[in-house]
């Protein structure tokens, strides 16, 4: 199964899908260009840009980062192989990839299940690290992870931090771990040069904001609503003061997550000011929803392609 | 184990203020939020943070040598040793916070504490008697007439039929403080999920219960008496439809609704200050023994012995005699269909120190860090994780931790029956069939407290498919 969607499957989207086109109206850095990524499929590290360095790059450009989020194993770890490559390849600036959890409790239903399927599957982190090592050096984008606490405290914090760097990882997202419990983990991800993003939310006082913002690296994580991921109607009009309460406080960069699905809000929390804008859930969904892999990954690229299209 | 001498004056301290529902630990008064994350503000890119400041760094020198600090339980960051603290999405930050004010502002407010004692006496029907188990100490004396005394605290004479209502009603109280008329909660037998239901009733709160959708067929009756008071009883689908799923579902609503609802978590678990408060809200179970022991026999306790789910009524009759150094103190887990099964739910016994629902513990979990689906023919013991303060109690020596197999337990909810006119839960009947191995190793004359924390009724569905009577 694995093998033909390998071997077909990604070979037929990808004639359908016109890639150097994508790129280079997206694209303007020639160093980022698809040209160079067989070179760089050869080294066991990629030179690619961290999370921070790619939101400055951007910056200079006056563009906002689309930071797409998929779950790792969902609906296999060949097909998350291949919509890393598809997600890179219709311009996004950072990917943002969930490790399977059993009790995400930062995610609302539709990551759950997707979590749920992929561990069902069989999928494991020395799994997803095996096949990150075989993509993340074709990616012309840094790629962060997204895990729950305990698996990376089952591996040791300063492993973990270890085995991130060696694939080539640049950052890390840890939703149930706030502030005051990072000190370990925001030690070892300096160490292992592993950017260790913050969130902060709309309940978050402004005292405590300031103290988040100036603790995360990459960026900072600003959570749309109050609850938990998933796609909403609207996106919260508190968005935009909340930007700019943290633009008050810090220079680095700020990108908005949770509920953010469509083309529109993509548009909207830009305009409000966002470094970034990250689409978790409605990616995931189509992966999960669609009747095959292959079909699966194609609405990923027009829908990559379309809220790109939104920030342009 | 040399427990400081400071320690045992707070003890006595305790002890001359009995006019209280529960007393709120001095080490609970914090500094400022901002005081708290203070070190972090100062560091700029990537210069190491200053690390001085959190107690579980000191958390490995607590077998060797026991500080103060060490022994505050918990201290200021919510932590008992290595285990505990707060791991939630940020979101939950600011509630939990609020709620950990609200809590430290109770220990002074007397019009609370005089509703509560009121409500716990009249309406919940405390002091819960301290029962001399007559036949089932005969049963347990050796050949030569010798043996150990087992008394029973009668929990489940408890309005509600378990220990579980202590808490409820003291957070609902609590939740209309701070102007929350919103309430969730978990549930695994159903316990908890009634007392809850039962105190919205009472106070005229809005109720909303998760559980799991497995426990729901299990617990058919617990969800018709939730329905009853006028609970909603969302099930759970997600995961293994059991109680650690409707937890973190409970924990997804509260996340959702943070504004306007209060959690209302039935264990001494979760991200503190819940591991506190619920123990406190369960203490009143320790008072009235020591209060009811001095009655009885003039002293105190020799053993407790108590069943450990995640561990609410163990360490409500534990934490008044935590620095009684004489009095042994015995948690009961579940050990399912036996240890070496894989199907089990003892957690002290066989799990590793990880992070659940909020919590650092000892859990069940695989080599990758996913949480096990724990078993047990007890729903209330049917839990991965456990109290933050078992765990410590655990490392420090201070409290020692068995299991019983489901068919153990059986054993004894029969032989309780049949002794005493009491039919207990399952969950009790783990501590009662520890009774089977502890009893005969007793000098005699030891004065045995076995915590009785629920009645059976609610579990005669699940014994008819194995007792054959």
């Amino acid at each position: 199964m694995a093998a033909a969607l390998n071997s077909s499957g990604f070979l037929q989207l990808k004639a359908n899908c016109n890639l150097a086109e994508c790129r280079s109206s997206l694209r303007s850095s020639a160093s980022k260009s698809f040209n160079l990524r067989p070179i760089m499929a050869s080294l066991t590290a990629a030179p690619t840009a961290g999370i921070s360095e790619t939101f400055s790059k951007l910056k200079q450009q006056g563009k906002v980062a689309l930071i797409p989020y998929i779950t790792a194993g969902d609906p296999d770890l060949s097909t998350t192989a291949e919509a890393l490559k598809v997600l890179d390849s219709c311009g996004s600036d950072i990917i943002e990839l969930g490790v399977p959890y059993s009790d995400p409790l930062a995610d609302g239903p539709v990551i759950q299940a997707a979590a749920t399927r992929a561990l069902a599957k069989g999928a494991n982190f020395d799994k997803i690290i095996a096949m990150l090592k075989e993509v993340v050096p074709q990616l012309s984008c840094p790629v962060a992870l997204f895990s729950y606490y305990n698996p990376i405290l089952k591996r040791g914090v300063g492993n973990f931090m270890s085995i991130l760097q060696d694939t080539g990882i640049h950052g890390l997202v840890v939703p149930d771990v706030p502030l005051e419990e990072t000190e370990i983990l925001r030690k070892e991800a300096i160490n292992k040069n592993i950017e260790l993003v913050l969130l902060t939310t709309p309940t978050t006082p402004t005292v405590r904001m300031k103290a988040i913002v100036d603790a995360s690296e990459g960026f900072v994580y600003l959570v749309s609503a109050v609850g938990v991921t998933g796609a909403r109607t609207s996106v919260s009009g508190k968005v935009q003061s909340l930007l700019q309460d943290i633009k008050e406080a810090t220079s680095k960069p700020v990108a908005v997550g949770f509920g953010i699905s469509k083309p529109e809000h993509v548009k909207q929390v830009a305009g409000w000011g966002a470094d970034g804008v990250i689409v978790g859930s409605a990616m995931v969904k189509l992966l999960g929803d669609a009747k095959s892999p292959e079909d699966g990954l194609k609405e990923l690229e027009a829908f990559t392609k379309s809220l790109k299209s939104a920030l342009i | 184990m040399a427990l400081s001498a400071s320690s045992s004056a707070a003890a006595t301290a305790r002890r001359a203020q009995p006019d209280l529902a529960f007393r709120i630990p001095s080490n609970s008064i914090l500094p400022p939020k901002f005081n708290r994350i203070f070190p972090f503000s100062p560091s700029i890119s990537r210069s190491p943070p200053i690390s001085c400041t959190l107690a579980n760094m000191s958390a490995t020198t607590v077998d060797k040598e026991l500080t103060a600090e060490a022994l505050q339980r918990p201290d200021s960051f919510g932590r008992f040793g290595r285990f505990g603290g707060k791991y939630v999405p940020e979101t939950l930050m600011s509630a939990l916070t609020e709620l950990e004010a609200a809590f430290g502002a109770l220990a002074t407010d007397h019009e609370f504490q005089k509703e509560l004692a009121g409500i716990l006496k009249d309406y919940v029907g405390r002091e819960s008697p301290l029962y001399f188990a007559e036949r089932l100490t005969e049963h347990y004396k050796r050949a030569d007439g010798k043996g150990p005394h087992i008394y029973l605290k009668r929990e489940d004479l408890n309005h509600t039929g378990a220990h579980k209502i202590n808490n409820a009603v003291a957070q609902a109280l609590l939740a209309k403080r701070i102007g929350k008329k919103r309430i969730i909660a978990e549930t695994g037998a159903g316990q908890h999920g009634v007392a809850t239901a039962t105190v919205c009733a009472r106070f005229g709160l809005q109720c909303i219960i998760y559980m799991g959708a497995q426990d729901m067929e299990r617990q058919a009756l617990n969800v018709f008496r939730m329905r009853l008071l006028g609970a909603e009883v969302r099930p759970v689908h997600s995961g293994t439809a059991t109680l650690k799923d409707a937890t973190s579902e409970a924990i997804r609503d509260w996340v959702t609704n943070v504004e306007d609802t209060h959690y209302i978590l039935g264990s001494v678990a979760g991200p503190h200050p819940y591991p506190m408060m619920v123990r406190e809200f369960h203490a009143v179970i320790g008072k009235e023994t020591r209060k009811q022991a001095i009655e009885k026999w003039g002293g105190n306790p020799d053993v407790i012995v108590a069943c450990i789910g995640g561990g609410s009524n163990a360490m409500g009759i534990f934490h008044e005699f935590v620095d009684d150094n004489d009095v042994r103190l015995i948690g009961v887990e579940a050990a399912g269909f036996g240890l070496d099964s894989g199907k089990h739910a003892a957690t002290l016994t066989k799990g590793e120190v990880g992070v659940l629902h909020g919590a650092m513990s000892y859990l069940l979990q695989d080599e990758d860090g996913q949480i096990i689906e724990p078993h047990s023919i007890s729903a209330g013991l049917d839990y991965p994780g456990v109290g933050p303060e078992h765990s410590f109690l655990k490392d420090l020596g201070r409290a020692e931790y068995y299991s019983i197999t489901d068919e153990e337990a059986l054993e004894a909810f029969k032989r309780l029956s049949r002794l005493e006119g009491i039919i207990p839960a399952l969950e009790t009947s783990h501590a009662l069939a520890y009774l089977e191995k502890l009893c005969p190793t007793l000098a005699d004359g030891t004065k045995v407290v076995l915590n009785c924390s629920g009645r059976g009724d609610k579990d005669v569905n699940t014994a008819i498919k194995y007792l054959d009577l």
